[in-house]
């Protein structure tokens, strides 16, 4: 028995002012939905309603387009950039005043642990418009030449892991380089883009520059074939990302796709044990692990397999599980049933297909979408739960001998994201880092993310970069 | 707001130094009259003397670890809130703009405006120049190679004289961004913008001592800024070509980094003061 | 036995212990600090943290008004609220020793130890002669804990035996009577590797505490070095069973500060550890804070340090 067992420690959402329904925002307002049509979106966490969202139908996203385009076309093109950076800086320091009103309501929305959205995602979202504010009036140094052009209307759909976090990867990088936008948020978690677009409000952006159009697959399907835009900038699921890149194939639409990942995390015998093994908790468990880019196979040197696991077992059983507005929580609900049921259909297979399931002693609550966080050891690279994406709190283990097996096993697959490599000896990390296939590698760290530090992947992983130099060119036009 | 009756007589402004985050006066006690382009007496800001540029030298060094080692986004928020805290403050300047250079409210506001927008340009290179100046180098063996620029340390900033407010603070930012820290002497003849300036930056999170603000006459600061073995550059923008060739010469000891920048607005003139670092480590297992 | 005390066999088995990655520990100690302890755990915190104060006072001008004052506070912290618990130990110079015993004998304080510094604290730059017998001086006088500095120097030269034998020596002069901490100077050692290996070097030698510092320099107990040090006796009861005790000193001013390292205590070592028996923090003006805040808790307004006593 723990004499030190932590109270409950809720934050309070006093703070937020959720409206029983929501239009969408175009050209600078809130608009009821032409098909009149609204869907539920509920906390994940206790399965209550929060609010309604509208269902926007092709006669909405067409207004949006339309919006957009004309906004691009008076307004936004012809203001000097460096008067267009200053919006977006406003927008920044907005984001920061009102950070914790966006982390309550991401939490309410999304399920994740409010510590996670008050220290990562709106300080990251936030840090995302500043950095980019600055790039509005420097293209010509950004590396697409001495006069690069915006696409002009660009069409976004992110999704419901990062919901603030992904629109300001898409928003600021859009506005920085002249573009206008109309975004669709996921269909679980609309309501931290709808608060935003009170943020651009109150930032005095001119209407029409950001539209937000909230709906399901079949608004984002609208939006993606509107011929109305420019470019696509899509996040999610490998599968919906190659169905994208079909419907727009023939047309002039360009397009950068975040998709899935499989990250392999590496540890090598002579890594820093210690903090190898919170590498690997917060490579998988961060988030609940609904990440593209989690390190959801780790590849552990035989040779210290027993003492990084008993470490890795002993560290979890310390992971809180539970209320996410509580400020102890460490894992959090999952996002959905529909996810929650992909999560057991894999972990079910990984039983099935022989693999050794574990999980620390948990009590999971009675409502909402829970699952514990879990290991599978005695797993090969045939098995599912190695191959696919569960994009949940489950962590495959696989081992190596060398370092060239280490990376056999960690290329072999289609996905091509991210990777980890924990070893204290410099040259082994460079030479593992030049040897993954892997658009980011992190190494004796993991999840990091910065506005300045490009981010995407090889492979099936996607098409373009986001953040940093690297990551203006998916929104620009090179010039000479 | 005072209310306008002719009877209200004005609390005039005290002009002293800016050192290490405080205002003294000159340890010399001296101070020279500086009048409006009419020749009407308006202040008496303090004649810096050589002690004075000894303890700014100081204070600078002393703020440049922690200034240098902040993230770029947090000296990019800086330089931000400076733009901001001069927004506020807009028509402050312009009447002393005004009443200094001789020129329209509407011009002096102008220039306040320009120079807003600089600090907004400049915070916004703080974590972008790496990118610009940086690189990896393909070398030809097994190693991976890389060039980072970083701040080249303490630098002393003579400032050109018109537009007073519009030099000083395209000075200060471009130098600062990268980490540098500043010992400045404002222009000879328009210096009370630089010291109003100095008001801005004590009250928006820069850190004492990473700029230090001197009054004076260049003449008699320049030889000693020009031996000063802890001064590691200089931006010489405001000396004359006779002075200039002085201080090239008395700053051989050291081999200060001298410049003459030639645009206001340009990451050269970042890069001006920044030195460039190559690392190279082997890749294998 | 895992070494013998030869500076080569001693080498290297410090070798082999896996390095510390220094970014990731202070991530790790800063996620911790997130942690926020409200209501009934934070009155367990506050009391807990109480009896685990070693309240010190190492100060030249140490006099015996002072050191009766020390354990006047030491046994009734608070006055007017007698539910108050003891801290942990009294924490005096050697020579000062006798005159702590005796006082705090007198008032009902007989339960409470004290801990003498001694082996040329806070330097350790004396002869071995010296420090045995500041050492048999503050035994002598009462001392149930010798709270020992390594030698810094030897360390950072690389003369680990010469650590190690110092340390075993001061050890055997404790015997039955003393329990013996082993203060590794962090702050001196500089780095997070350093700091786990000498935690071991302290550990393998003896020591049945091993404490940050003497307070005397800065940076002292820090989250990183507590986090690295509550690791090498987790995993060092891992290995031997014996369970070591960890004591921060220095640094450690305010309740946030003591709950942060109770945390530190709870997610890293484990509870077992949360014991005055097997954690201790060395302060001096913690205690009045600590008292501040339990008076908050239990009047439900802020309060004014008029309230507490200075001793």
């Amino acid at each position: 028995m723990n004499p030190f067992e932590y109270a409950s420690a809720p934050e309070s959402t006093a703070i937020v002012s959720i409206k029983d329904r929501y239009g969408l925002f175009i050209n600078g307002k809130f608009v009821a939905p032409k098909s009149g049509k609204y869907f539920p979106t509920i906390n994940p966490a206790t399965t209550k309603k929060l609010s309604d969202i509208a269902l926007a139908n092709q006669a909405d996203v067409d207004l949006a387009v339309k919006s957009a385009r004309a906004t691009y076309v008076k307004v936004w093109s012809k203001m000097p950039p460096a008067e267009r950076g200053k919006y977006l800086y406003r927008i920044a320091r907005i984001l920061q005043e009102r950070a914790r009103e966006f982390a309550v309501l991401e939490t309410l929305d999304n399920g994740k642990p409010i510590r996670e959205s008050r220290d990562t995602d709106i300080p990251l979202a936030a840090a995302h418009f500043f950095y980019h504010a600055g790039w509005a009036d420097k293209l010509q140094y950004s590396g697409n030449g001495s006069e690069p052009k915006p696409y002009g209307v660009v069409g976004q759909i992110i999704p419901w892991n990062f919901p603030m976090l992904m629109l300001a990867w898409k928003i600021a990088p859009a506005l920085a380089t002249g573009n206008t936008v109309v975004l669709k948020p996921a269909e679980t978690t609309s309501l931290t883009a709808l608060l935003f677009a009170d943020v651009c409000i109150q930032a005095g952006l001119p209407a029409g520059v950001v539209n937000i159009i909230t709906g399901a697959g079949s608004t984002g399907a609208a939006l993606v074939n509107h011929p109305g835009i420019d470019k696509v900038a899509f996040t999610g699921s490998t599968e919906v990302g190659k169905l994208i890149a079909i419907s727009i194939a023939g047309s002039k639409k360009a397009a950068t796709l975040e998709l899935g990942g499989k990250a392999a995390n590496i540890i090598y015998d002579d890594a820093a044990i210690d903090e190898a093994v919170e590498g690997i908790v917060n490579g998988i468990f961060f988030n609940q692990g609904h990440v593209c880019c989690a390190g959801s196979r780790l590849l552990v040197q035989e040779s210290i397999q027993d003492e990084v696991l008993t470490k890795l077992k002993a560290r979890m059983a310390l992971i809180r599980v539970g209320n996410p507005l509580d400020k102890n929580t460490d894992l959090g609900a999952i996002n959905s049933a529909e996810q929650l049921a992909k999560i057991k259909e894999l972990s079910n297979a990984g039983d099935a297909e022989g693999a050794e399931r574990w999980s620390p002693p948990c009590v999971l609550p009675n409502e909402g979408f829970w699952f514990a966080p879990t290991i599978f050891t005695g797993v090969s690279q045939t098995h599912r739960i190695a191959r696919e994406e569960i994009f949940g709190p489950v962590l495959s283990v696989l081992t190596f001998r060398t370092p060239q097996e280490a990376i056999e096993k960690a290329n072999n697959t289609p996905y091509g994201l991210s990777a980890g490599v924990w070893t204290e000896k410099g040259s082994k990390i460079l030479w593992t880092a030049s040897k993954l296939r892997a658009g980011v590698i992190w190494a004796n760290t993991f999840n990091k993310f910065d506005p300045a530090s490009p981010f995407g992947g090889y492979k099936e992983s996607g098409w373009g970069r986001e953040g940093g130099k690297h990551g203006l060119s998916a929104y620009l036009k090179a010039s000479n | 707001m005072a209310e306008n009756t002719s009877s209200r007589i004005d609390v005039l402004k005290t002009y002293k130094l800016f050192i290490g985050g405080a205002f003294p006066r000159s340890e010399s006690a001296r101070v020279y009259p500086i009048n409006d382009f009419k020749g009407v007496h308006l202040a008496n800001p303090a004649l810096a003397s050589r002690k004075d540029l000894r303890d700014a030298v100081v204070a600078a060094r002393t703020a440049f670890p922690m200034w240098s080692s902040a993230t770029a986004y947090n000296r990019g928020q800086i330089l931000y809130r400076m733009a901001e805290i001069l927004e506020g403050r807009s028509v402050q300047f312009v009447d002393e703009v005004s009443a200094l250079e001789g020129v329209t409210s509407r011009a002096a506001l102008a220039q306040v405006k320009e120079s807003v927008d600089l600090l907004v340009w400049y915070a916004g290179w703080c974590d972008k120049i790496s990118a610009l100046d940086g690189a990896t180098n393909s070398v030809s063996g097994p190693f991976y190679n890389f060039t980072i620029p970083e701040p080249v340390g303490v630098v002393a900033i003579f400032v050109a004289v018109k537009p007073s407010l519009l030099n000083f603070v395209g000075a200060i930012a471009s130098i600062i961004s990268s980490g540098n820290t500043a010992v400045v002497v404002a222009s000879e003849k328009f210096p009370l913008p630089a010291i109003t300036f100095a008001e801005c930056m004590a009250t928006s999170d820069l850190p004492a001592g990473v700029v230090n603000v001197l009054t004076g006459l260049a003449s008699e600061l320049a030889p000693w800024i020009a031996s000063h073995m802890d001064i590691d550059a200089i931006d010489a923008s405001g000396l004359l070509p006779k002075l200039l060739k002085e201080v090239k010469i008395a700053g051989v000891g050291n081999l200060k980094r001298i410049k003459v920048p030639m645009d206001i607005k340009s990451p050269r003139r970042i890069l001006d003061f920044m030195e460039t670092k190559t690392v190279w480590h082997p890749i294998g297992i | 036995m895992i070494v013998d005390s030869s500076t080569s066999s001693l080498r290297a088995f410090l070798k082999t212990l896996p390095a510390v990655d220094e970014v990731g520990a202070h991530a790790r100690a800063g996620m911790l600090a997130t942690r926020s302890i409200k209501t009934t755990s934070k009155s367990w915190a506050i009391d807990t943290a109480i009896s685990m104060i070693d309240l010190t006072t190492l100060e030249g001008a140490d006099t015996k008004g002072k050191i009766t004052g020390l354990c006047a506070k030491a046994v009734r912290p608070d006055a007017m609220d007698l539910t108050t618990p003891s801290v942990g130990a009294v924490c005096v110079y050697s020579d000062m020793v006798g005159i702590a015993r005796r006082k705090l004998d007198e008032i009902g304080g007989k339960s409470i130890p004290v801990a003498a510094v001694a082996t040329a604290f806070p330097s350790g730059r004396a002869s071995v002669a010296v420090k045995a017998q500041d050492t048999m001086d503050a035994i002598n006088a009462g001392a149930a804990e010798i709270d020992m500095v390594i030698d810094r120097g030897a360390f950072l030269s690389g003369r680990y035996g010469e650590v190690f034998d110092e340390i075993v020596r001061i050890k055997e002069l404790c015997g039955a009577r003393a329990h013996l901490k082993v203060i590794l100077e962090t702050g001196e050692l500089v780095t997070l590797d350093n700091v786990r290996k000498a935690s071991y070097l302290a550990m393998l030698a003896g020591a049945d505490f091993i404490k940050t510092s003497t307070g005397k320099v800065t940076p002292a107990a820090t989250a990183p070095v507590v986090l690295v040090m509550l690791e090498a006796v987790r995993d060092y009861f891992e290995m031997t069973k014996i369970r070591i005790g960890v004591k921060p000193a220095g640094g450690i001013r305010n309740t946030k500060d003591a709950i942060k390292q109770l945390v530190l205590v709870n997610e890293i070592a484990g509870p077992e550890w949360l014991t005055p028996q097997f954690f201790r923090i060395g302060a001096s003006a913690l205690l009045n804070d600590l008292l501040l805040q339990r008076m908050k808790m239990r009047d439900g307004y802020y309060e004014s340090p008029l309230y507490v006593t200075m001793d």
